[in-house]
């Protein structure tokens, strides 16, 4: 089925100073396939993708296109050796209208010739009809809804016929309907003798699509094969989820009947006009211990910093039965929201002491105090790590630290977004013990954001999927396991 | 504003040079300097627009391309007695290789240190003049030998016949071919060389255009005044009102930057009579301006046309 090979990528290694970000990854990519590159954030698989289109130089390796070497090429002479790339966030010209944003990719790289030939006209119709973007190619981008937008960065990707096409994250922002149409899309590359390289962080997404899946974590090679074995593989399930799908019994703390402290209803976001929350529907009561899991790019952060009022959003949400619109981020954490962010956010030159203090400064002084070594009692790491700096810390201290500074300002919901983001197991289970702790002994209501499930189960009183900014399960973590546990993924 | 199509901005552009053309026989000799001096203005912004508004390159010293021009030219004169029009090229030549000097190396960082390294060729040049009173006439300036014409009418036709030429053959390149790689290359350098730009070569060229024009200005106007200082071509002064000018009339319009340059220095020539705070005032005006149309004057009557 598959065409001759076009890409052939051979140890290709790129170091950023003591960081390895892509080491020895080697695959083939042939005409008329789709194969998808996947892993989690940091897993090195758009700077292989940079490395491809030589907006990154490797270190070592090789990448071959139709048989010669293009590995440290400039990128315009990639572009005009036969690569085309849709990045995910672009930027289109805005005082041009789509056929002129299309014929840009036409021109030559030239200063002379300053006429547009005329067979460009002709050609950028003949993309923008390609693309499904006949009836809007006078309009300006800043008029045109984001699918559109998407579809109009393809025709400038395959405006000069390239053999192979790179695509990163082609489904971020799009909704269901849209998926499937830009689906067919990229589907239609197969039979114009195109390679296609899908780059995403999940397999669910773009399963139907590929051929073929090569999964990557910390700059490795993990799995590859087809998007099933892929979804099967131990290792690749372990990276993503952390290991097997564990639930304890459920609590029943929280009597089902209270009204919600906090109260997220049809909540929508919108990121210009990517799509990166829809109507999404969130309830946790006091004293509750409410996980939302879901792959990276599902939405998590978009929600958290919507209740933390970070973000515009559609809907309402309200806490403890007073809607927060309108009211300022500071506001709102003063009132008892803290987020504690999946970037931690630390002030790395301070002390892990000053670090702390700064959130309990609205705290009086023996208030302070007792909070102080309550917290060094949850975390006795921060206790012997006083007077040190925060960004001297190891990955998971200065996460135990993220979450004691959000403690001191003794919130009454407490979010925290991915806290096991990069964090080694032995770490996890530390932090596991101490959210194990939080929850037994303070009356402390959290709403956690986790990719890793076997991390945010354990410890929830109910959970919520999110899956492409939408709730798409909601109920305890023994239903979990036994409903969600195979097609998380 | 009312819509404002680019057919529409033509006739108007017409209109506006043919009563340009015949202010002479209203105006007072006074007035008719203060304009000539604008265009000059006006040319230098325009150049500059086209680096920032389309390159993407944000240049703090537009007055180190337009001071090369002018001194180079000045010193050709004065010293070793060159006609006129040979001055004039080699300022314009002096420009460009002044320009290319600065930016080959400039372009290779990113981020703000291009614009650093622009400023400071500035004050570089300032102190080089200084150094070199011998022949430059240090802080006092120099005299040429040379000037374009000693009428005012003639001067202001000249002005307004130099400002024509540039206006046109700048904003006919922004719209060609090449004017869109470069803005496509302003707005994302990544995305442009994705699409198989070299974005280092049209950012050159867009340098050496930019010089070109800044050049010949410059040489110009040290013919117009019959004198070449620092405080006429290249303080920092002057390179703010540069930089003003252009984006007052508005990025990436080319032809608003005439509009900011002749408003500018019209301004700070009406409120002399308010003395000190003649300047104060102008600033604030321009100030509000980037604030509350931060497309410019003109880029703000283009985008209401757009949007419909």
């Amino acid at each position: 089925m598959s065409g001759p090979t076009r890409l052939e990528i051979r140890g290709l290694t790129k170091r950023f100073g003591g960081l390895v970000a892509v080491n020895d990854i080697a695959f083939d990519l042939r005409a008329n396939e789709i194969m998808g590159l996947i892993g989690p954030n940091g897993s090195g698989k758009s700077t292989v993708m940079k490395l491809i289109m030589g907006i990154e130089r490797p270190t070592t390796g090789t990448i071959k296109l139709d048989g010669i070497d293009i590995a440290r090429w400039p990128s315009h002479r990639i572009a005009r050796a036969g690569v085309g790339i849709v990045f995910q966030h672009s930027r289109p010209l805005h005082r041009q209208t789509v056929l002129e944003n299309i014929k840009l990719a036409l021109l030559p790289d030239s200063l002379l010739r300053l006429a547009v030939d005329p067979g460009v006209d002709e050609r950028a119709r003949a993309i923008a009809e390609r693309v499904e973007l006949g009836d809007v190619m006078d309009r300006h981008p800043s008029t045109l809804p984001f699918a559109y937008l998407r579809r109009m960065e393809m025709a400038k990707a395959i405006a000069r016929d390239p053999g192979v096409v790179l695509l990163d994250e082609p489904f971020a922002g799009l909704t269901a309907a849209e998926v499937a149409a830009f689906s067919k899309l990229i589907r239609s590359f197969r039979v114009e003798n195109r390679a296609v390289l899908l780059v995403d962080h999940n397999v669910k997404g773009v399963a139907a699509l590929v051929d073929r899946v090569l999964a990557m974590y910390l700059g490795e090679r993990v799995a590859e094969g087809t998007a099933e074995e892929v979804m099967r593989d131990e290792t690749v399930r372990r990276v993503y989820i952390g290991g097997k799908i564990e639930a304890t019994t459920q609590r029943g703390r929280v009597a089902a009947g209270t009204a919600p402290l906090l109260d997220v209803a049809d909540v929508s976001v919108l990121y210009g006009k990517a799509q990166a929350l829809d109507r999404v529907n969130v309830q946790v009561r006091e004293g509750e211990f409410v996980s939302i899991v879901g792959l990276n790019g599902a939405g998590k952060t978009t929600l958290f910093n919507a209740i933390s009022g970070l973000v515009p959003y559609g809907g309402t949400i309200s806490f403890g039965g007073r809607s927060l619109a309108g009211t300022s981020a500071a506001t709102i954490a003063r009132g008892g929201i803290v987020q504690c962010p999946e970037t931690r956010e630390l002030f790395g030159d301070m002390s892990v002491r000053e670090n702390l203090d700064l959130g309990g400064q609205h705290l009086a002084k023996d208030a302070r105090a007792a909070q102080l070594a309550w917290l060094f009692e949850l975390f006795p790491i921060l206790n012997e790590r006083q007077s040190q700096a925060a960004r001297t810390l190891s990955g998971g201290e200065q996460q135990m630290l993220a979450i004691a500074r959000a403690l001191m300002m003794r919130p009454k919901l407490l979010v925290l977004d991915e806290p096991t983001l990069g964090l080694a197991p032995v770490i996890l289970e530390q932090l596991s013990k101490a959210m194990e702790q939080l929850r037994r002994t303070t009356p402390i209501t959290v709403l956690l954001g986790e990719q890793n499930v076997t991390f945010a189960l354990p410890h929830a009183d109910r959970v919520y999927v999110l899956e492409h900014t939408r709730i798409v399960w909601e109920g305890d973590p023994l239903r979990f396991a036994k409903e969600m546990g195979t097609g998380y993924l | 504003m009312k819509r404002l199509s680019r057919a529409h901005l033509l006739w108007i552009a017409v209109a506006v040079v043919a009563a340009a053309a015949v202010l002479p026989f209203w105006l007072s000799a006074y007035l008719l300097g203060v304009l000539t001096a604008a265009y000059y203005f006006g040319v230098f912004a325009m150049a500059w627009d086209l680096l920032f508004g389309f390159a993407g390159e944000v240049n703090f010293g537009p007055t180190f391309l337009i001071g090369v021009g002018a001194y180079a030219a000045g010193i050709l004169n004065s010293v070793l007695h060159w006609p006129m029009v040979l001055c004039i090229v080699a300022g314009a030549v002096a420009a460009v290789i002044g320009g290319l000097l600065m930016a080959l190396p400039a372009l290779r960082l990113r981020g703000p240190y291009f614009g650093v390294i622009t400023l400071v060729a500035v004050l570089l040049l300032q102190y080089a003049i200084v150094i070199f009173a011998g022949i430059t006439g240090g802080e006092i300036g120099m005299t040429v030998p040379d000037v374009l014409s000693i009428d005012a009418n003639v001067n202001y036709w000249y002005a307004l016949a130099f400002l024509v030429v540039c206006a046109v053959i700048l904003y006919t390149l922004s719209r060609s071919a090449l004017g869109l790689i470069l803005q496509a290359t302003g707005q994302d350098a990544i995305e442009a060389q994705a699409l198989g730009f070299n974005v280092t070569k049209h950012k050159i060229a867009a340098f050496c255009v930019s010089a070109l024009f800044s050049g010949v200005a410059g040489a110009m106007l040290v013919f117009y005044m019959g004198t070449a200082s620092v405080d006429t071509v290249i303080s920092i002064a002057i390179d703010v009102q540069v930089i003003i000018a252009a984006v007052l009339g508005g990025r990436r319009t080319i032809l608003g930057s005439i509009l900011g340059a002749v408003f500018l220095i019209l301004a700070n020539e009406l409120l002399r009579p308010i003395g000190q705070l003649n300047t104060f005032v102008v600033a604030a005006i321009a100030l509000a301006v980037i604030l509350f149309f931060p497309d410019g004057l003109l880029g703000h009557a283009l985008r209401a046309g757009e949007r419909e």
